[in-house]
């Protein structure tokens, strides 16, 4: 069966790209070796891999180096999500994959066969924002603007997690964890802003989350 | 238009749109990730290249022999650049180190090369092909410590200033601290890395960036290319945080220009963020030293800070003493700013240069005397409040409202509450402390000029080669031409960053909106009066509100004046008389309250309150937000951010964000603004001050005092990690 088949190159893609990626992490610390260099002069390995993003079937052939996120801001132009430092530090690439947020520096486009990708492009549009963006403009939850998205898609999924109970290094009862503001705080730590809007971040999730305003800017 | 004498009442001063707490007007498009940083312009460039930079492994020395031979055979690479490929390259005033290093190279991660390939994993993966050999140099000064009594006074605007007899005074001053104080390396950090797409049609280059001074950024590619300023684009229309990081030209874009050059095509090039703490511009660490002596009625008699900073041969110093030299009274004073050799990265501007850091060591210190005079920390900064800056007594304030910030703040902050004797508060395991701090940081203008549009459809669109680095400049621009033009918001286009409009201030040492503000102002002047011209009403008498123009008794709406096609103001705004017989600065007190854990020595943040007096604020939301970010900042600077210099390497060893730890939304609490209500017409038509800065400014001294007052542990080398509280806290039983 052609989907069989496509499950099994998928599976021979993953490894191959795993080895891909342990390569180009060890290279940089030692001297390549003549069979290190010849790999790399080989045509990179490349595989078709297919998704949806934001609604919209996508299928690409991508280098099995590509990161999802270079996937969405290089090949398919989606450039609302943000490469910040490229090592899953700083949150600035946060996008939601089937339900989940994921810094999309730190994972493979080709391990998302088949998987359901939201991007802050699938969220709103400027004429028709999403709860969520529109409470980060109500509240000045951005300054210069670059770790918003991330910000705006982890906030979002966020709020899904607390919904779901799961529990955070904050949680009192693991059986039944609150919305508060220390576990706002504490599960949207991953998200740097510099710019450091951070009561009002607080303040718009809240605000989403129909839970109080007590900071914040309610201009 | 000339700026030289107090300004009268003008149309600003309606207030129906200025002042008034405004949404970001960009702030759909910055939301749905619709904005446009520099490395996103795909449906502009479409067939950009990818370069990657290689950085030295080296902190000072020479590349004896590069191989590229397995790079430039790696799949997909088009070309690399280098010292060789690049040829002789001059270098602009405004960058210290070379942009492109070899054969010498100046500092750890200078760059030496770079990689373009037909994709970023292809960069990515050749530039780690690219084989250098080094002559490592075994002479280099990492350590400011000890290059410090090598270290020379500075001259120009830092240099040494002496009022009175200090020694004389101190030595007599009855109650007196002596102490010495460190602050370490910081990263801007901010989030959008260096990034740049290059492209030339010709001879004529094209930056879409991410650049804080559109025209300085032009005039330095021009020079370090040697190639005509005219023949130089710069688009930075958004720009990703920048902090004085993006002040100047930076490696991504020459490097992206010489590749694209080279490539025969537009090249993309984003700086790892790997790269970015050793590449590029940080604050300098400082050594200082505060002797300050008081009478026993509490008032100041003598006060010397003596500060210490190391750059690369060429670079400046961080004038932390600056913070000093007129915030409070005495006499007797020494302002001392010395300056070390050092071959780290080039130390350059980090908001509020001087200021940030050289206020946490005198706030400190006032603190310390404030105890040993027995003194209210609050009281003792009032009582020795200085109308006047000591140097230059003849030159007053233009507005100084230090003693108010202090005593509003104070009593919103239920400074009543805090125990005058530390380590006393306690609420379970925390205790509880509270600290204060006074501000002060300059609020200069410059030069900065805009053009207005009126279209036939009424729409007013505002040009200036003016940035917004997160500041809100895009909003206050188009509240000052709604206010000037009579229009609502929802009718101002504002279009910034591309150096095809007029030259404005830019984006540094928090002159930007007063100054960008000031010039559209100018312009919106220019327009009114080419409107009232078209409509045949003086423009002297004509009043602008609502859409309409009217005066002498006639009547006429703005889009009539544009029927025949749009009429335009352009003007330029200068500053002269009034702001040179004035001192002119920006006030503020800072009030923090931590928590300290008594078992750890951890530090938590839970209160803070900032009271500013910065003239106008012209929208109380950006300026909110934009003092709430540079407390976090400054209280990052006191509890954890530090750039850790390897001495073996000379290198910063914590080069990304994991490591360099700014603070978190788990780091920080409840923050509260609150503005004075102030106009300073001697500033401007505008009438305000910055607030970017000021808000850095004491509060990291607010924190380290709170910390104090909570545990009795008094730090003064930051940050304060958990090891150094934890050393100064008692046994536990």
């Amino acid at each position: 069966m052609a989907g069989t088949d496509f499950l099994e190159m998928s599976r021979r893609g993953l490894m191959t790209s795993g080895a891909v990626a342990s390569a180009v992490a060890v290279v940089p610390l030692a001297t390549p070796t003549p069979a290190q260099a010849a790999t790399d002069r080989l045509t990179p390995s490349t595989m078709p891999v297919s998704f949806t993003v934001n609604g919209k079937p996508e299928r690409l052939v991508v280098d099995t180096r590509t990161t999802l996120l270079d996937a969405l801001r290089e090949n398919l132009h989606l450039t609302g999500t943000k490469k910040g430092c490229d090592h899953g530090q700083c949150g600035a690439c946060t996008v939601i994959v089937d339900g989940q947020r994921i810094n999309s520096c730190l994972s493979l486009a080709v391990m998302h066969e088949g998987g359901s990708v939201t991007t802050i492009e699938g969220l709103g549009t400027p004429d028709k924002l999403h709860p969520m963006q529109a409470a980060f403009v109500r509240h000045d939850g951005f300054q210069c603007g670059y770790c918003t998205p991330g910000q705006i898609c982890s906030a979002v999924a966020m709020l899904g997690e607390l919904k779901a109970g799961v529990p955070s290094h904050v949680t009192t009862d693991l059986a039944s964890p609150k919305h508060s503001e220390a576990e706002l705080r504490e599960r949207m730590s991953g998200n740097i802003c510099r710019c450091a809007a951070y009561p009002n971040i607080i303040a718009a999730i809240e605000d989403v989350a129909g839970i109080g305003q007590k900071s914040g800017n309610k201009a | 238009m000339k700026f030289d004498t107090p300004a009268g009442t003008n149309p600003i001063d309606q207030g129906k749109v200025i002042g008034k707490p405004t949404h970001r007007i960009e702030g759909p498009l910055k939301t749905t990730g619709k904005a446009t940083y520099a490395a996103e312009w795909h449906a502009d460039v479409p067939n950009a290249a990818h370069g990657n930079i290689v950085g030295a492994a080296i902190a000072k020395g020479r590349i004896k022999s590069m191989d590229l031979s397995a790079a430039k055979a790696a799949a997909g690479v088009i070309t690399i650049v280098t010292a060789d490929s690049a040829g002789a390259l001059d270098k602009a005033g405004r960058n210290t180190a070379k942009l492109l290093g070899g054969p010498e190279i100046q500092h750890y991660h200078q760059a030496v090369a770079l990689v373009v390939a037909q994709t970023f994993e292809q960069a990515v993966a050749a530039s780690h092909l690219v084989r250098i050999d080094y002559d490592r140099a075994d002479d280099g000064k990492f350590v400011l410590a000890d290059a410090r009594d090598a270290a020379k006074p500075v001259q120009g605007r830092a240099a040494d200033q002496l009022l009175g007899d200090f020694e004389g005074a101190f030595a007599a001053a009855p109650v007196k601290v002596d102490a010495t104080y460190t602050t370490a390396d910081h990263a801007h950090a901010m989030m959008e890395p260096y990034a740049t797409i290059a492209s030339w049609e010709g001879d004529k280059l094209t930056l879409r960036t991410s650049n804080q001074m559109i025209d300085w950024c032009r005039m330095d590619v021009a020079r370090t290319l040697k190639i005509p300023k005219a023949n130089v684009r710069v688009l930075s229309p958004y720009v990703g945080g920048g902090f004085g990081g993006k002040l100047w030209l930076r490696t991504d874009a020459v490097l992206a220009a010489l590749g694209a050059r080279q490539a025969g095509r537009p090249v993309k090039v984003v700086m790892q963020r790997e790269l970015m703490f050793n590449n590029s511009v940080h604050r300098h660490a400082t050594i200082q030293k505060l002797r300050i002596g008081a009478g026993k009625d509490g008032r100041i008699t003598a006060l010397d800070h003596e500060g210490w900073s190391g750059n690369l041969p060429g670079g400046g110093s961080e004038n932390a003493v600056n913070a000093s030299r007129s915030m409070y009274a005495g006499a007797n004073r020494m302002m001392r700013n010395r300056l070390a050799l050092l071959d780290l990265p080039e130390g350059n501007a980090m908001r509020a240069p001087g200021e940030a850091v050289g206020s946490i060591a005198l706030e400190v210190a006032m603190d310390e005397l404030a105890e040993k005079l027995g003194m209210d920390p609050v009281a003792f900064r009032v009582l020795n409040d200085s109308q006047v800056d000591p140097a230059h007594p003849e030159k007053s304030f233009s507005l100084r409202k230090m003693i108010e910030c202090l005593q509003v703040g104070a009593k919103a902050f239920g400074w009543n509450k805090r125990s005058a004797k530390p380590g006393t508060r306690r609420d379970g395991q925390w205790l509880i402390g509270m600290g204060v701090a006074a501000a002060l940081r300059d609020s200069p203008a410059m030069t900065s000029g805009a053009r207005v549009r009126l279209s036939a459809d009424g729409r007013v669109t505002v040009e200036t080669d003016m940035t917004d680095i997160g500041t809100g400049s895009y909003t206050i621009i188009a509240q000052t031409a709604a206010e000037m033009l009579g229009v609502g918001l929802d009718k101002v286009s504002v279009k910034l960053g591309d150096s095809d409009f007029p030259v404005s201030s830019g984006s540094g040492g928090q002159w930007g909106a007063n100054s960008s503000t000031s010039g559209v102002y100018a312009a919106c002047v220019k327009l009114r009066e080419a409107v009232a011209a078209k409509l045949g009403i003086d423009p002297a008498t004509a009043t602008f509100a609502g859409g309409k123009v009217s005066g002498g008794g006639k009547n006429a709406t703005l889009t009539q004046a544009a029927a025949d096609g749009e009429v335009l103001g352009e003007d330029t705004i200068k500053f002269g008389g009034i702001r040179d017989q004035t001192h002119q600065s920006a006030f503020g007190a800072h009030f923090v309250e931590v928590g300290v854990d008594s078992f750890t020595g951890e530090i938590r943040l839970r209160r803070m309150l900032a009271v500013c007096s910065a003239g106008r604020i012209l929208n109380p939301t950006s300026a909110r937000s934009q003092v709430i970010g540079a407390m976090t900042m400054g209280a990052g600077a006191v509890l954890s951010e530090e750039l850790v210099v390897d001495p073996r390497f000379g290198h910063f060893v914590n080069h990304d964000l994991a490591q360099y730890e700014v603070l978190v939304h788990a780091d920080v609490p409840h923050q509260e603004v609150i503005f004075l209500p102030d106009l300073d017409p001697a500033s401007s038509p505008m009438k305000a001050h910055g607030v970017g800065e000021l808000g850095i400014c004491g509060v990291g001294g607010a924190v380290a005092n709170a910390v104090y007052n909570a545990t009795g542990v008094r730090l003064r080398e930051f940050p304060m990690t958990v090891d150094k509280v934890l050393a100064g806290l008692p046994e536990l039983a």
